[in-house]
């Protein structure tokens, strides 16, 4: 058992861990950082696959960006946990068994031949070039197209976030900058003119 | 030496817990969001052994585009849950019935 195999079984009982976690944590703030724990296990494993770029990508923009806006969703949102956890004991065994008959059907399609598979040497790595480039070769070129598409449905996701969830409310004051801006002089002073009045106890008082 | 199986049967572990995850909380959307998440790695984690074990980068873009739209399903699903808390005061699943589909 050398230290790869090692470091795979580590990361791999943490990640199963956390998903156990995930899915029965009574806690949602808990659900999410057990979560996070899992995708990190996972960005870990992805490292031993040699795919480097990927496994960062998974940290910063899953750790970093989704799992953080779960977080502050989670967190504005008041959960009554007893309602949520309503029929979990009653699910229970027909989860656990529908979970351990697909398990058992993906093991056995999986086989043994499989098992027989030695990694061959790193496909990036061969032509003395990183896996970044290995990967952006083929984005730039061939998955151009798709690659222009995926930031198209990014541009719609925010888009569609902001929609959703803006409001105007009616009886709350705001500013209006461009009536502000759109003053002059004359709408706020009104200047008269009117004859001068001379007032003789005016010293006095 | 880590072989092809090991890795394929950590993707199959995690998406049976993200199954039994979709029927044991049933009545709650944040769960439910996060097991389809967990789903996602699942899948990604098989993309990227095969990538590996047969030396194609098609399966390291493929999870790229995946990270992508699940980042773009996240943000409105949240947004769509965030919504109906404001109207509906709940996330319960069995309560959000309007459609009566």
């Amino acid at each position: 058992m050398n230290i790869q195999l090692l470091a795979f079984y580590f990361f791999a009982f943490f990640a199963v861990l956390g998903a156990l976690l995930v899915i029965s944590l009574r806690n949602p703030v808990h659900a999410v950082l057990s979560l996070v724990m899992t995708f990190f296990s996972v960005a870990c494993i992805w490292m031993l696959l040699d795919a480097e770029f990927l496994a960062l990508a998974l940290i910063v923009v899953y750790v970093g960006a989704v799992m953080v806006l779960f977080l502050f969703v989670v967190m504005m949102l008041d959960i009554k946990v007893a309602a949520a956890r309503e029929g979990f004991i009653r699910y229970l065994p027909v989860g656990i068994g529908v979970a351990l008959i697909m398990l058992a059907e993906m093991i056995a399609l999986i086989g043994v031949r499989a098992m027989q598979v030695a990694p061959p040497p790193n496909p990036a790595t061969m032509h003395g070039e990183s896996n970044v480039a290995w990967i952006g070769q083929a984005l730039y070129t061939h998955y151009l197209l798709p690659f222009e598409v995926a930031a198209v449905i990014l541009t719609v996701g925010i888009v569609a976030a902001v929609a959703l969830t803006l409001r105007q409310r009616t009886g709350v004051r705001h500013q209006s900058a461009a009536q502000q801006v759109a003053v002059v002089a004359r709408d706020r002073v009104r200047l008269v003119s009117m004859p001068a009045e001379r007032s003789d106890d005016g010293a006095k008082s | 030496m880590i072989t092809l199986a090991h890795y394929i049967v950590l993707g199959a572990v995690l998406f049976c817990i993200a199954v039994a995850g979709i029927f044991i909380n049933r009545k709650n959307v944040i769960v439910l969001l996060m097991a389809i998440e967990l789903m996602l790695l699942a899948v990604n984690i098989n993309f990227i052994a095969f990538s590996r074990f047969l030396g194609d980068v098609s399966g390291q873009v493929f999870v790229f585009f995946i990270l992508t739209v699940a980042a773009a399903e996240a943000a409105i699903g949240l947004a769509i849950l965030t919504l109906l808390f404001r109207n509906r005061r709940t996330i319960n699943v069995a309560e959000f019935d309007d459609l009566r589909g």
